[in-house]
């Protein structure tokens, strides 16, 4: 049984809490950017590329079985670790579950700062891509 | 945490601190600058993107409060006493700046809202007036983006061409080039006095002479150059000159535009509106002289007033320790950068003021930034506005450190040990 959502988003919560300073978060994000799997060379294309982050991000997406499964890659590693923490929480779900989401547990983790829209990691961009992606295969 | 605090809690941080030389003189001043002494996420800041905006002495802060309590009427229009008091501070910065920049009249010196409004006012009335088909404008390849796109427009509109002084390798203007460029199709030159990507102070003397003998008209961006070197616009020769004041320790959404009265005269408005006209009729309207002919509407009146005390700011801090500090730090901030394997800095010349845009190896711009601003210390990153020239260079961004002359050489220390600690970060 595939984990839910909202108990992945808990366990990111629950294991940013346990580092109080700004660094070692951010080394953490690093960390889990590191773990992302690395997309082919072909897969970034300019349809995958994220508009509006000022590093490069590219986000692929498929079907399997209902579920939507996601691949990325950033040339910042800290991009990387943030679009790494989304798809581990969304990956595997359905349109209709991931839409239910209100990705609140990036307010929760300390991340809010990085949803200004203007923010250069572009974390908004990001996120509206993978809704774009679940409401597209609704 | 007061400025002394924050002072101890960087020597804390910085081991050895006895071997950087301390200067009274900038300790002091950084005590008139309440921002520096704030802490981000707990540290004490340490701010170096002063390339795109000042922090601001007690003596501006005080001015826009002292007329935001009661020293508030629209400028020109009025007869009652608040009217009178605020023109008479609005104008009193007027021949501030005229004075500071050398101009040969307070007629030449108009407000803007900045360095963008500056530009585009030239690019429209002037190049209305005098730029048609056929015609060329020439910029530099290091320009930043708001002396490139206004130009554009300009070129546009009147079937003009945009032509491109390259940079070498080391970011400086190539001079031999030049010579080919300049013909009597270009009408007029736009420039920065010190570029914001590179820091390099550019001849922009040798620039204005080869323009002039050719006719072409020259328009210097003093964005940066205003803050870091000492400008006489007669002495220049340049027909305009333009710069902002938020960066020059003024309020924001301040700026200036100098132009010779001779072509000031010569230039159509820019903006229609109020206090930029004599009679207004349906069917004519005169202008009013300069120059209100180019301050149409309610600007930023309080912010413009805000120059004064701003200008007298920055004189405090020209020449003496203040330059010994900087030297110090540009030669410190040299030296370090070098020992860092994969650091690259761009724009290598004699004349650099302390700003430092460089990339590191394997490493991503933003990344830096953004783990540095973890550590309280605030950079710039990105394409600066500067896309040209930092495509030129290969990048799809840098990193800038830019130093006031209120800066320490121990914040530059701040900034070395955090580098390090964020590059070990990234390089994992």
């Amino acid at each position: 049984m595939e984990k839910s959502i909202q108990v992945l988003e808990r366990e990111v919560v629950e294991e940013f809490a346990m580092f109080p300073e700004w660094m070692d978060k951010y080394e953490y994000l690093i960390e889990i950017g590191k773990s992302l799997p690395i997309l082919d060379e072909r897969e970034k294309t300019e349809e995958k590329l994220i508009k509006g982050c000022q590093s490069r991000v590219w986000l692929s997406c498929h079907m399997e079985e209902g579920r939507l499964v996601f691949a990325a890659d950033s040339d910042a590693i800290i991009t990387k670790g943030i679009i790494a923490l989304l798809i581990r929480v969304y990956n595997h779900h359905t349109p209709a579950e991931i839409l239910a989401s209100d990705f609140g547990f990036i307010r929760e983790i300390g991340l809010q700062e990085n949803l200004t829209p203007t923010r250069a990691n572009g974390l908004v961009s990001m996120i509206e891509r993978i809704r774009t992606y679940a409401s597209d295969n609704c | 945490m007061s400025g002394d605090a924050n002072l101890l809690f960087l020597s804390i941080i910085v081991q050895d601190m006895d071997q950087f030389r301390q200067y009274e003189q900038v300790e002091a001043i950084r005590n008139r600058i309440p921002a520096l002494s704030r802490t981000v996420y707990g540290k004490p800041l340490v701010y170096l993107d002063n390339a795109a905006t000042a922090q601001k002495p007690d003596v501006v802060i005080e001015r826009v409060d002292a007329m935001n309590r009661g020293v508030n009427g629209n400028i020109h229009r009025a007869v009652h006493r608040l009217s009178e008091e605020t023109t008479l501070w609005y104008e009193q910065a007027r021949d501030q700046v005229r004075d500071f920049i050398g101009a040969a009249a307070r007629e030449e010196v108009i407000f803007t809202s900045g360095t963008t409004a500056a530009i585009n006012t030239v690019a429209y009335a002037w190049c209305t007036q005098f730029l048609k088909a056929g015609d060329a404008v020439l910029v530099t390849e290091a320009e930043h983006h708001s002396n490139i796109v206004p130009w554009q427009l300009a070129c546009q509109r009147a079937g003009a061409t945009l032509r491109v002084l390259p940079v070498d390798d080391k970011g400086q203007w190539q001079m031999d080039v030049l010579e080919t460029l300049l013909d009597e199709r270009v009408k007029l030159v736009a420039a920065a006095h010190i570029s914001n990507v590179l820091g390099l102070v550019n001849p922009v003397q040798a620039l204005i002479d080869a323009a002039h003998r050719v006719g072409a008209c020259v328009l210097i961006d003093g964005a940066q150059g205003i803050v870091h070197a000492p400008v006489d616009v007669q002495a220049l020769d340049c027909d305009f000159y333009v710069f902002s004041g938020h960066k020059l320790y003024a309020e924001t959404g301040t700026g200036i535009l100098y132009g010779k009265r001779v072509w000031l005269e010569q230039m159509p408005p820019f903006l229609g509106g109020g206090d930029m006209v004599d009679t207004v009729t349906f069917e004519k309207t005169t202008y009013a002289p300069l120059p209100l002919k180019f301050e149409a509407g309610t600007g930023n009146f309080i912010g413009a007033a805000s120059l004064a005390p701003a200008i007298d700011f920055a004189r405090e801090m020209m020449g003496g320790q203040f330059e010994e500090n900087q030297l110090e730090i540009s030669a410190y901030l040299k030296e370090e950068f070098s020992k860092i394997d994969g650091l690259r800095v761009y724009g290598e010349g004699e004349h650099k003021i302390p700003l430092f845009s460089f990339s590191v190896e394997g490493c991503n711009h933003g990344d830096i930034a953004t783990l540095l601003d973890k550590l309280g210390i605030a950079v710039r990153s990105g394409l600066m506005c500067c896309e040209p020239l930092i495509t030129r260079f290969g990048h799809t961004g840098l990193v800038r450190a830019s130093f006031a002359p209120y800066n320490t050489l121990a914040e530059a220390a701040v900034l070395v040990q955090g580098l390090h600690r964020v590059l070990r970060m990234l390089r994992g």
